[in-house]
């Protein structure tokens, strides 16, 4: 960080600025460590650390920078390394790695093969990171610049053409202007409902009342899905700069940035963010001389799945419980404190700038008749290449999972993928060449939701995970009201008996009456679309639970009612591995080469044997 | 477990922090939360009569959300995911087997207040599940046989 600061008093100083810093900028060698959350737990900070101290030890600091950056997206491999301008990509980097990569890349300029992407077939080693399938077929139009600069630095988002959109806006542009450039782009709320964002900023524009507030919703409970917690932590000036262009074109003057206090370091770089935009007066009063005035406060949120939900957030940032109400009042004429309040998630606003800088135009040429632009996925659970992807509306379920996903690890067969977390659906194989976009997944009953998508194999139990997002939304139900409270409770006693073998056909129809009156009675987002994960199962996987029921079985070997381990005594080799494993010592070591024994009326169904086995003998039955 | 001394001090810097807004009452529980590991009856009246909210709907907050703990809490706090990731590479075994080490159930302090279990919906370090959180420090691709050993490296 410069330690001159000086407040930026016009749109021509800006521009000065990012001339300065580009000039200091020579094209040198850069080290981006990932330093997302992800790869944190490989110890990224440390791994910079080391880095910046090899480099003073070879005497390269006028040479070499390190710059450690939030989060590239590839996480299964983790942690990852790039090395710039070359965009050598290395993955699985580890402490005892820095010397060598110092040494050999950046000093000799040779590849270290070790360290390389090797494609599944281990056919191809890849060098450049532009090469690897992963990222080949995604369109990283929002996600992309994560993986060059600092978030704590403000100077790198000016760098790559930082805050230029806000200028535009401030400089030429009316705030209907700009309201009508995102809405003929078509851009949709993020956030899971898929409102249009225009059509939001334009109501709480023509609203009575002075004072107006504009929010960016980084509560992301959903389970599975940390696209707007990367976008929050690696990116934090583009979202800033997309809610000042939204405050001005709205007419607000304050915003409010909610995080999950789940998120730490999404908290650290937006207050981090903030302070540096005001030095730089690009928040604050009289914004770049224009004579617009915007401030931004963060709030942290209690960790309650609700307040993703827009009116509970709302409650929650007045300091109280954070309760939904009835909608029949826009939130663009009452909103916080009762004012005009434009609510969007952080994805939606980081589409923001990008339609401002490039038109709408070329925004509504991607994408889908309806659905426009590109959407972050958190590709997650049981996939190759974990991680988050984004690509343009429209592309297919089976591009996502087989060509940027790499498909399902170990050999295992593909089951379905539930997409919009517990509000969302278990879409099945049959459906895979769905086109991704919002309406086509409500059609078929799941819903985009925030963009999780969890991949499930052959091991994976449908009427488990129907009754798994039952038991998370019965315990994030706010309780106000009736139909979500009680309803979702006698759905998930209902999942209870059929999971444990004691469930009797009559109760699916019950189950599917009882979504109904859930979905029609519910006062929020939350209750309407929470029976979602059972409908579709029941539709699509209903043999699952007729096994369940009927047959007392449960073929993915989940439900611990109805499944029991044991030895497959030809390939037990008695080595008493799982002996040792067993907490309930529940295995019997009989003798040298003669099968184990478990006893059944002692094991608690952990699965550490099957674990600790190196011969296949422990199998679910 | 000996008793927390509150130390009103200590609260009014907190308040400052936020300008005493009545607005950050979510924010100033958790710095609250942070400094004494859990929220004090004490510390709770103090932040109601300061902020000048009434004590009910602090506790409303307190006992709404679920980053709010009203019992102290053991030295190590151990986060085991529950997030739909994790969970389909096999969280709740985890959780079991958490529980049935420390001999406590999810929500619970041990004896001897070394370990307080809790589960948390995502942290959303998907590629590590199933994932455990000890005091912040992520523990990733858990398995059953992995949990012993992890507790022992704590004490």
């Amino acid at each position: 960080m410069s330690d001159k600061i000086c407040k930026l008093t016009s749109i021509e100083e800006l521009e000065k600025k990012r001339a300065l810093v580009l000039a200091e900028r020579p094209e040198i060698s850069t080290v981006t460590v990932c330093c997302g959350t992800g790869c944190q737990a490989f110890g990224g900070q440390k791994v910079a650390q080391a880095f910046q101290e090899a480099i003073t030890a070879h005497n390269l600091k006028d040479q070499v920078v390190v710059k450690t950056t939030g989060c590239h997206g590839f996480c299964e491999r983790g942690l990852l390394v790039v090395i710039r301008p070359q965009n050598i990509f290395y993955q699985h980097v580890r402490l005892e790695d820095v010397e060598e990569i110092i040494s050999e890349t950046v000093v000799n300029g040779r590849v270290i093969e070790r360290l390389l992407y090797i494609t599944p077939d281990g056919s191809s080693k890849i060098t450049s990171e532009e090469d690897v399938p992963f990222y080949k077929k995604q369109m990283r139009l929002v996600f992309g610049a994560n993986g060059y600069i600092d978030p704590t630095e403000i100077d790198d988002y000016i760098a790559i053409g930082g805050y230029s959109a806000l200028a535009k806006v401030l400089s030429s542009m009316k705030p209907e202007q700009v309201i009508e450039e995102v809405g003929a782009a078509g851009l949709r709320g993020r956030g899971g409902g898929g409102f249009p964002a225009a059509t939001k900023w334009k109501s709480t524009r023509e609203a009575h009342g002075e004072t107006k507030y504009v929010i960016c919703n980084c509560d992301e409970g959903d389970p599975g899905a940390f696209m707007d917690r990367s976008l929050m932590e690696g990116n934090p000036h583009n979202i800033l700069e997309g809610m000042i262009i939204g405050a001005f074109a709205a007419g607000s003057s304050k915003g409010f940035v909610y995080i999950r206090n789940e998120y730490p370091l999404a908290v650290k770089n937006t207050e981090i963010a903030i302070r540096q935009a005001e030095e730089y007066g690009l928040l604050g009063e009289n914004i770049l001389g224009s004579g617009f005035s915007f401030r931004i406060v963060i709030n942290r949120g209690g960790g309650a799945f609700v307040c993703g939900e827009s009116t509970a957030l709302m409650a929650s940032i007045e300091g109280k419980v954070g309760e939904p109400r009835a909608k029949y009042v826009h939130t663009s004429e009452k909103g916080l404190f009762d004012c005009p309040t434009v609510l969007n998630n952080v994805e939606t606003w980081a589409n923001v700038p990008l339609i401002i800088n490039r038109g709408s135009e070329w925004y509504a040429s991607i994408g889908t008749e309806n659905s426009k632009g590109t959407k972050i996925f958190s590709l997650v659970g049981k996939i190759n290449n974990t991680g988050l992807v984004e690509v343009p509306m429209g592309i297919s379920l089976r591009e996502i999972i087989y060509e940027i996903g790499g498909g399902i690890p170990d050999g295992k067969k593909f089951k379905a993928v539930l997409t919009g977390g517990p509000s969302g659906g278990c879409i099945p194989e049959s459906l895979l060449d769905l086109p991704v976009d919002f309406d086509e997944l409500t059609r078929v009953g799941s819903m985009m939701g925030s963009g999780a998508m969890i991949v499930m194999d052959e091991n994976n139990c449908m009427v488990d995970i129907a009754r798994y997002f039952l038991k998370f939304l019965e315990e994030e139900s706010c309780g106000k009201c009736v139909p979500c409270r009680e309803g979702l409770k006698g759905m998930r006693e209902i999942l209870d008996d059929i999971s444990e073998g004691k469930g009797d056909e009559s109760q699916l129809d019950l189950l599917e009456e009882m979504s109904a009156v859930i979905q029609d009675g519910s006062l929020c987002g939350l209750g309407q679309t929470a029976p979602n994960p059972v409908l579709t199962t029941l539709k699509y996987f209903r043999d699952e639970y007729l096994a369940h029921i009927v047959d007392k079985k449960c073929p993915a070997g989940v439900c611990k009612a109805l499944i029991s381990y044991n030895i497959v005594d030809d390939n037990c080799t008695a080595c008493r591995l799982c002996v040792k494993a067993c907490p309930s010592e529940a295995i019997e070591f009989i003798g040298k080469k003669i099968p184990v024994v478990i006893h059944q009326e002692k094991c608690t169904k952990c699965g550490a044997c099957m674990e600790a086995c190196k011969f296949k003998a422990v199998e679910i039955r | 477990m000996s008793k927390i001394s509150v130390k009103n001090d200590t609260l009014a810097k907190i308040l400052d922090r936020y300008d005493k807004d009545k607005g950050q009452l979510i924010s100033i529980l958790q710095d609250v939360q942070a400094e004494y590991n859990y929220l004090p009856r004490e510390a709770v009246e103090f932040v109601s009569s300061q902020l000048d909210v009434p004590l009910s709907q602090v506790y409303s907050v307190a006992t709404f959300f679920k980053a709010f703990s009203l019992k102290p809490r053991g030295r190590h706090t151990v986060h085991v995911c529950m997030g739909t990731a994790c969970h389909v590479r096999g969280a709740a075994q985890i959780l079991q087997q958490m529980q049935n080490e420390m001999k406590i159930s999810c929500g619970d302090t041990t004896e001897d207040g070394k370990f307080t279990l809790e589960s948390v919906a995502c942290v959303g370090a998907c590629a590590l599940g199933p994932l455990v959180v000890v005091d912040g420090e992520y523990a990733g691709q858990m398995t059953v046989n992995k949990v012993k050993p992890l507790l022992e490296k704590y004490d």
